[in-house]
């Protein structure tokens, strides 16, 4: 069956005039009418934030939890369910502060969760604290004299527990969030997502470099499966390897030409060029977007499956009445 | 058996087996209490481990016990005393001879008792009997290590295997002593070491010394005791704890309302092995996830109620506090999920291992905003499999999360468990949505009982978001209207307190007694023999048990007020008798409490509730 983003919406956000969490909302509809998935079985599950008010505004299953838990809630959901296509919309704070712990749990699991981190390093519902992305020198209101602490980067906390798929979209670049999301939600097991999306009342301004299309020209590159890394207004610039790191050049100077740049493998195992990109940093380095890493692992929640089916296999006892006769039984007449 | 031995009838005995964490004393007291059940008497087993992680060999904190009651008729209790103590080493004597009755029998291992397990445990002299005042006609002294590696000398075992046979020497010579039938051991060491039957006969040849010993010496100064069994339950029995029984209503649960079985947990003693009993039933579809924390595996069950599955979260009382959150979480979502306590002693840390029902108050009331929720209190090790049952059907067919309380004493004791035909259960019926009201359908539409329906992703037409916000009533929108607000409280209120529960029993002097004793869970034997005492002693004298604690039993007001005296007794410092306080009007009871970690003595309570009904 064909299904319109429509198919997938339901009632009137209530988000600021121009919140990224508006842009997401829109490509995530169109994402999962592209999918195809029935409205019936995906499961769209939150925890506390401006940003997991999410599950209100779809036509799905769905729950808006407790700050913080959306993970270890979206785990139980599809464990219990694994036929449940289950997405965990989490924002910085509910996801890397209080949800820190079921966030690299549910990426060392590989659970088959679609994992959404919108991310725009402020705490918006609370109304301006700093939160665990905030760059450090960050004022806000609970920092007046700026944060003495450094943030959490989602991609490096993802890679350090070990998770197999991490992807990141602007917010307001519509084509390439629905693109991260259908290829989280292909990849068997933890799929996260960082959006970068700003809040226009707390935090104005904080992807400013990369929020319209002429910015992410001149400072974002998209990765490209099989492709090389090439960036640039006119696709003048490029990344090769120096050393253990990445350096930009420019095409046709000193001889380069586009064989000599790093071709982009979000499949190779080994993270570590990954890393190297998904770290990337203005003004010196364009912000990667698109899938970084893309790596097939077994999945939590098939092998508890999987188990189930072996150990059936192997036992006598099927039901409560046969559990009972695997004791050592006494009858008294 | 001699002929010329006099064999003396005997009531019930109690046998504690003591030794170091090492010794075996656990399999060893277990053994003892099957065979004495396979013949029919009635059994009931404490198990009291160390604290220690692991205590250095022969120390005073290193010592673990095994306390077994056994009764021609039934005990409800491993009794206060025992009339047998095995101390395998001097530590256990140290350590465990107050628990033995002054005309105690004890069975001693010299070998163990030489001048460095004295210093270890921290005996002054050599003369250990006199130094604990010890009658040395009452001791069976033996070289006990030194026969076991008699026994097994010709095996090719080396010493550290020989040496962890000493526990079988001292279940044959107490097997003797009461006259047990040595079949009946054999057979169940030959089927616990089916894989390895070169252990079970070393093990048996043990078993068989150790008889042998006490028969060739006629050990027990005066006779063997034999304990007839004198009410037969007919039927088909294993040896059960309650953390087991209460894994196996879980099953029977799942079974019975055609449901997947999930246990979100994290590894917390005295729960665990729940954790570890259903994690070995996949065969059953038990699906178990040990989760990153005590939140995680409440909130992981949350997530699994919510895609359909019966959902349970195990713990004690430290992850209760934890788990405070995403309970809410259930209740406002009001979706099923069973949360089992069983308690330990607290706060914080506090005894790990030990027993209390100290949480009864945090579970009534220790989430924020108006929570009610079902509380269930399991009576006895047996009983945690009827009280595991009823949760489940309780919180699916009430779409509410519901507590079931046990303690470390019911958890980790044993009973004999007449084993449960499932046909002879009440069926389970979920307010599943039905499907006529597709379409028109909003998730807190409720059903006669006030049950909002419960609507499994996956089926077409019936999507909806749940959450933590408040909810309106009749849209199930989200909603901050001052009206709505109380109404949705009232609903969630009332839907709690339609739940019918079985009325509270009088047992006893039901008519005319002069105090009421009044108890709730785990400390029912207990509170029960003090009863049985009481009454033996001339005294008119009922007990009302509670095991439904939230809602109450409909009778419970009138039961509470039939009496001239009620005392409440408890293992806190007055929680359950706060609770009915403020759930019945002008009722001012006696009460005793005591929290100390161990099991009521029942002496301490008849003494206590005698002068309750003097004064």
């Amino acid at each position: 069956m064909e299904y319109k983003a429509s198919d997938f919406k339901k009632g009137q956000p209530r988000w600021c005039p121009g919140c990224g969490d508006h842009f997401f909302l829109a490509s995530l509809h169109k994402a999962m009418a592209e999918i195809g998935i029935k409205p019936c079985n995906n499961a769209v599950i939150s925890g506390i934030g401006c940003s997991s008010r999410l599950p209100h505004y779809m036509a799905t299953y769905g729950m808006n939890t407790i700050h913080g838990r959306a993970a270890a809630i979206a785990t139980g959901c599809k464990v219990a369910n694994p036929d449940l296509e289950v997405w965990q919309i989490s924002g910085d704070g509910d996801g890397l502060a209080i949800g820190g712990n079921h966030f690299i749990h549910a990426n060392r699991r590989n659970i088959n969760l679609n994992m959404i981190l919108l991310n725009n390093r402020i705490y918006g519902l609370t109304k301006g604290q700093y939160s665990p992305t905030s760059p450090r020198g960050f004022v806000s209101k609970s920092s007046p004299y700026g944060t003495v602490e450094d943030p959490f980067r989602p991609a490096e906390l993802c890679f350090g527990a070990r998770g197999h798929f991490f992807a990141r979209a602007v917010a307001t670049d519509s084509a390439g969030t629905v693109e991260i999301l259908k290829a989280a939600q292909k990849h068997k097991g933890a799929s996260v997502c960082e959006i970068l999306q700003n809040c226009v009342i707390f935090n104005n301004g904080t992807h400013d470099s990369v929020y319209t299309k002429e910015g992410r020209a001149k400072n974002a590159i998209y990765l490209q499966q099989g492709k090389p890394m090439i960036f640039g207004e006119n696709n003048e610039f490029g990344l090769i390897q120096e050393g253990f790191g990445i350096k930009v050049v420019k095409l046709g100077e000193n001889g380069i030409t586009e064989k000599d740049l790093l071709v982009h493998d979000a499949h190779c195992s080994d993270p570590t060029l990954q890393l190297k990109l998904a770290m990337m940093e203005g003004p010196d380095f364009p912000i990667a977007l698109g899938v970084i890493r893309d790596v097939e692992a077994p999945t939590y929640d098939d092998c508890v499956s999987q188990q189930i089916e072996d150990v059936k296999k192997q036992k006598n006892y099927h039901n409560f009445a046969e559990l009972l006769e695997t004791n050592d039984i006494w009858t008294i007449e | 058996m001699s002929k010329a031995l006099k064999i003396e009838q005997i009531e019930d005995v109690v046998v504690l087996f003591a030794g170091d964490s090492g010794d075996g004393m656990q399999l060893a007291g277990n053994i003892f209490s099957t065979v004495s059940a396979t013949v029919g008497n009635s059994i009931s087993t404490f198990p009291n481990y160390p604290a220690d992680i692991r205590a250095p060999q022969g120390s005073l904190t290193g010592v673990s016990g095994f306390q077994v009651h056994i009764g021609a008729t039934k005990v409800y209790t491993p009794g206060d005393k025992c009339d047998v103590l095995v101390a395998m080493n001097a530590a256990a004597l140290k350590t465990q001879y107050s628990k033995a009755k002054p005309n105690a029998t004890i069975i001693i291992d010299t070998d163990s008792f030489q001048p460095a397990d004295l210093k270890k445990a921290a005996f002054q002299t050599e003369d250990y009997l006199a130094e604990m005042n010890i009658d040395p006609d009452r001791v069976i002294a033996c070289q006990l290590t030194q026969m076991v590696k008699d026994a097994l000398a010709d095996t090719g075992m080396d010493n550290k295997a020989i040496m962890k046979c000493r526990n079988m020497f001292a279940l044959g010579l107490v097997c003797w002593i009461f006259d047990r039938d040595l079949n009946i051991v054999f057979n169940f060491l030959n089927e616990k070491f089916a894989k390895k039957p070169s252990l079970a006969q070393a093990n048996i040849k043990v078993v068989q010394a150790g008889y042998d010993y006490g028969h060739n010496t006629h050990s027990t100064a005066a006779c063997v005791c034999h304990i007839e069994t004198k009410t037969k339950q007919p039927g088909r029995y294993m040896d059960i704890t309650g953390n087991k029984a209460t894994a196996y209503g879980l099953i029977a649960a799942a079974e019975k309302a055609g449901l997947k079985l999930y246990l979100g947990s994290y590894p917390i003693t005295p729960a665990t092995d729940i954790l570890h009993e259903l994690s070995k039933h996949k065969s059953l579809g038990v699906t178990t996830v040990q989760c990153e924390d005590e939140i995680a595996g409440c909130a992981s069950a949350v997530g699994a109620s919510f895609a359909g599955a019966l959902a349970v979260t195990s713990t004690s009382g430290p992850g209760i506090c934890l788990k405070s959150e995403a309970l809410n979480l259930a209740v406002i979502m009001e979706l099923p999920l069973v949360v089992i306590d069983v308690q330990r002693g607290g706060p914080a840390t506090g005894l790990p291992t030990k027993s209390e029902q100290t949480d009864l108050l945090q579970v009534l009331f220790g989430r924020n905003g108006e929570s009610p929720m079902p509380v269930i209190a399991a009576t006895s090790p047996t009983d945690c499999f009827d009280a595991a049952y009823d949760a489940c059907k309780i919180a699916l067919e009430h779409m509410t999360p519901v507590v079931l309380m046990t303690d470390a004493f019911i958890a980790n004791g044993s009973g004999a468990f007449k084993l449960p035909d499932l046909k002879e259960y009440p069926a389970i019926n979920p307010p599943y949505v039905p499907e006529e009201l597709k379409g028109t359908w909003t998730p807190y539409q409720r059903n006669a009982c006030g049950s909002r329906y419960w609507a499994v992703p996956g089926r077409e037409g019936f999507e909806h978001i749940l959450g933590g916000l408040e909810k309106d009533n009749k849209t199930g929108a989200i909603s901050t209207e001052p009206e709505n607000h109380h109404i949705m409280t009232c609903l969630r209120q009332e839907k709690i307190e339609k739940i019918t529960v079985p009325d509270v029993e009088v047992l006893g002097d039901s008519k005319d007694a002069d105090l009421l004793i009044v108890g709730f869970g785990g400390t029912y034997g207990h509170l029960h023999a003090v009863m049985d005492e009481m009454r033996a002693q001339g005294k008119r004298v009922a007990l009302a048990h509670f095991k439904y604690i939230n809602p109450l039993p409909k009778n419970t007001a009138e039961v509470l007020k039939k009496y001239p005296k009620v005392v409440v007794a408890e293992q806190n410092m007055g929680q359950f008798a706060s609770f009915l306080r403020m759930k019945i009007d002008n009722f001012t009871p006696y009460q005793f409490n005591q929290v100390k970690g161990q099991p009521f003595v029942i002496a301490e309570l008849v003494d206590a509730f005698n002068n309750i009904i003097n004064n």
